[in-house]
């Protein structure tokens, strides 16, 4: 018998037609998420063509993009960015109503963004292949499923088929040898990780995470390194299930009962790369060398150790980064100040991750002159944090507290930078203008940001987790 | 939005030299409310084209563009990386491109642009630098035959992955073939527990 990786066994379990040298393989997709942003257009295929959902139980609808992170006013009435943004939410609503698709909207205590809620409501396991309009999907696969982003051509595809085409992937597998550092979080790992490989290192690949340093993290953990394997090119990541993705998943609402829960668990468990499979690329990195790691260009893969020096641009393209980004080549980042802090999106805005910023926030206050923005992924987030009083801790601090959402990540709801602003921030793109217009971002994990938030410049979080 | 059939084009080149161009410049987050897939043409590369004041910007790479005239689009390596948003084939497609020619093209965009009329051609780091260092240059796509011709008698073969290419060539519609499939998902979902 042939040794099969984790990505071989996931992709054979869902083969509906073989793929050809003509044609891709009809992959047969086990749940499909959905927003507002990416599917509009896929349900007016729908429509134009006369085709219904075909298997509306297995997609599941929300709104995070476009939504506001303020409250409502005293009339009830949500302050929209503009009147677009409503618009496509309510497109969104009146799509669900039609077709029959779940939607967890405003109001609904289980609504996040789409890549929190999906594991937060056991809907994202083991085994499944999971598809949604958004490059993020990636972060699914820290249970071991196989998920990816696709086009809204491919949302209307799945809505009518509950299918894509696609042709196998290659595979790659990135191991974690030794143990991450204090202070050194799964954010660092895949920022390292992403600088090692560049941003198109992981082109045509289907990642499998795995060493001692992968097992070693929290499933948050898990999905925050999942999540940015679309930072360094490829679709999907993904870690093998253990017991701690088990315990995980055990008792949440749409996971496996009773009897269906125990067959499950042993299924889910077969779920590992066999001993002598093989991958098309394989990387090797060594956890315990990782500091915190920061961007400093504009694109993710520009990395680097926070107590670094900005380097001196070598080429047209560092050099068109460095102009934008204005960190001066030579001068240690942490002499950067800062104008914003923002945490949260779908890398970063998971109980654990806010209650490390919390960690380093606690009696301590955010530098005069610095906004700093908290977001939890979801509301069962929001309610989790508010129940340990971390909100009391980020408020006390200056921070600001806001509902859940996407929010600064991809700035498209209102919440954004100012031209010119240094942006630390727990997010994944530190594209030109993505958090704003001529906004500077550097990502970072949340811990980094908290000490930046505090020291109103790009700080190392360290000295304050060893104290 | 509707798509013409592709076979073969000639067209003179853009070239943006940049790597890593993003989604994000090619479509901005802000224009992604919409809820249509047509007329994004104008919020293509925006913040390149346009100054705040929604003026063309003097010193931009699109000075001069002409999108009649200039249907292809050269790139620097990893064209197209980022989000999912197939928003940005339909931008670059509604301004008037109709290929993008790089080196090396984000997956998921590839995937988009197939669906959308919108050929994504990857050349060898050879002709990709030649095609870098000549914009305006006159540049003839042969779909059917994979092959870019450029430089009055330079050639370079270039692959597409050959169900896409169909679908671009005869006009398959890729819904059309799934759908036709549906005996087998039939079979496939009453084999599963």
């Amino acid at each position: 018998m042939t040794a099969k990786s984790l990505f071989d066994k996931l992709w054979e379990r869902h083969v509906v037609v073989d793929e050809t040298a003509d044609s891709p393989a009809v992959l047969f997709i086990d749940l499909h998420l959905t927003h507002e942003v990416t599917s509009p257009q896929a349900f007016a295929i729908l429509s134009e063509r006369g085709l219904r959902v075909r298997r509306p139980d297995l997609t599941i609808a929300t709104l995070d993009h476009s939504t506001p992170t303020l409250p409502a006013d005293e009339n009830g009435e949500l302050p929209y960015g503009t009147p677009e943004a409503k618009a496509q939410v309510e497109t969104l609503i009146a799509n669900c109503a039609e077709y029959g698709v779940e939607l967890l909207g405003m109001g609904d205590p289980r609504r996040g963004i789409v890549h929190v809620i999906g594991p937060e409501l056991g809907l994202t396991q083991p085994g499944k292949t999971i598809v949604c309009g958004d490059s993020h999907t990636s972060t699914h696969g820290a249970f071991g499923a196989l998920a990816f982003g696709i086009g809204t051509t491919e949302v209307g595809h799945v809505l009518a088929t509950q299918c894509i085409l696609q042709r196998k992937p290659k595979s790659m597998r990135v191991t974690f040898e030794g143990e991450t550092p204090a202070g050194v979080t799964a954010k660092d790992m895949a920022l390292a990780m992403i600088a090692e490989i560049g941003a198109d290192g992981g082109q045509g690949y289907a990642i499998e995470y795995a060493g001692p340093a992968v097992e070693a993290l929290s499933m948050e953990a898990r999905m925050t390194l999942c999540n940015m394997s679309i930072e360094g090119g490829a679709r999907s990541g993904m870690v093998a299930p253990d017991d701690k993705t088990i315990a995980w998943l055990e008792g949440r609402d749409r996971a496996p009962k009773g009897g269906a829960w125990d067959a499950a668990v042993s299924d889910w468990l077969s779920l590992r790369t066999d001993e002598g499979a093989t991958f098309d690329k394989e990387v090797v990195i060594d956890a315990s060398e990782l500091k915190p790691m920061i961007t400093y260009g504009v694109s993710p893969d520009a990395a680097a150790a926070v107590d670094a020096r900005a380097p001196a641009a070598a080429s047209d393209e560092e050099r068109r980064a460095a102009d934008y980004m204005k960190l001066e080549g030579g001068r240690p980042f942490t002499e950067n100040s800062v104008d914003k802090v923002f945490i949260g999106s779908c890398t970063n805005s998971r109980l654990s991750d806010l209650r490390l910023a919390a960690e380093i926030m606690r009696g301590r206050k955010v530098r005069d002159g610095v906004v700093a923005l908290i977001v939890p992924g979801s509301e069962a987030v929001r309610r989790a944090a508010e129940e340990e009083g971390l909100h009391k801790v980020f408020l006390d601090a200056g921070a600001e507290w806001r509902e859940p959402g996407c929010s600064m990540c991809i700035a498209m709801n209102g919440d954004a930078g100012a031209p010119g602003d240094l942006v630390v921030s727990t997010s994944n793109r530190n594209f030109m203008g993505r958090q704003g217009k001529d906004v500077r971002t550097v990502l970072a994990s949340p811990a980094t940001a908290a000490a930046s938030a505090i020291e109103g410049r790009i700080a190392d979080p360290r000295p304050y987790l060893e104290q | 939005m509707s798509f013409e059939p592709f076979r073969t084009l000639t067209s003179k080149t853009l070239v943006l030299p940049a790597e890593n161009i993003d989604t994000d410049q090619i479509i901005a987050a802000r224009f992604l409310t919409t809820t249509s897939r047509d007329g994004l043409g104008k919020a293509a590369f925006y913040d390149w084209r346009f100054d705040e004041n929604g003026a063309p910007k003097n010193s931009s790479p699109f000075s001069g563009y002409d999108p009649a005239a200039q249907k292809i689009l050269v790139a620097g390596a990893n064209f197209g990386c980022g989000s999912s948003r197939e928003h940005a084939p339909w931008a670059l497609y509604d301004l008037g491109f109709r290929a993008v020619v790089s080196s090396d093209i984000a997956d998921i965009f590839t995937s988009n642009a197939l669906k959308n009329g919108l050929l994504p051609v990857e050349v060898d780091e050879q002709t990709h630098r030649t095609l870098l260092d000549a914009p305006g240059e006159e540049v003839s796509v042969d779909l059917e035959g994979q092959t870019l011709r450029f430089g009055g008698d330079r050639q370079a073969a270039f692959k597409v992955e050959p169900f896409a290419r169909r679908c671009l060539l005869d006009g398959v519609d890729p819904l059309g073939h799934l759908l036709n499939q549906v005996d087998a998902i039939e079979a496939y979902e009453s084999a599963r527990p």
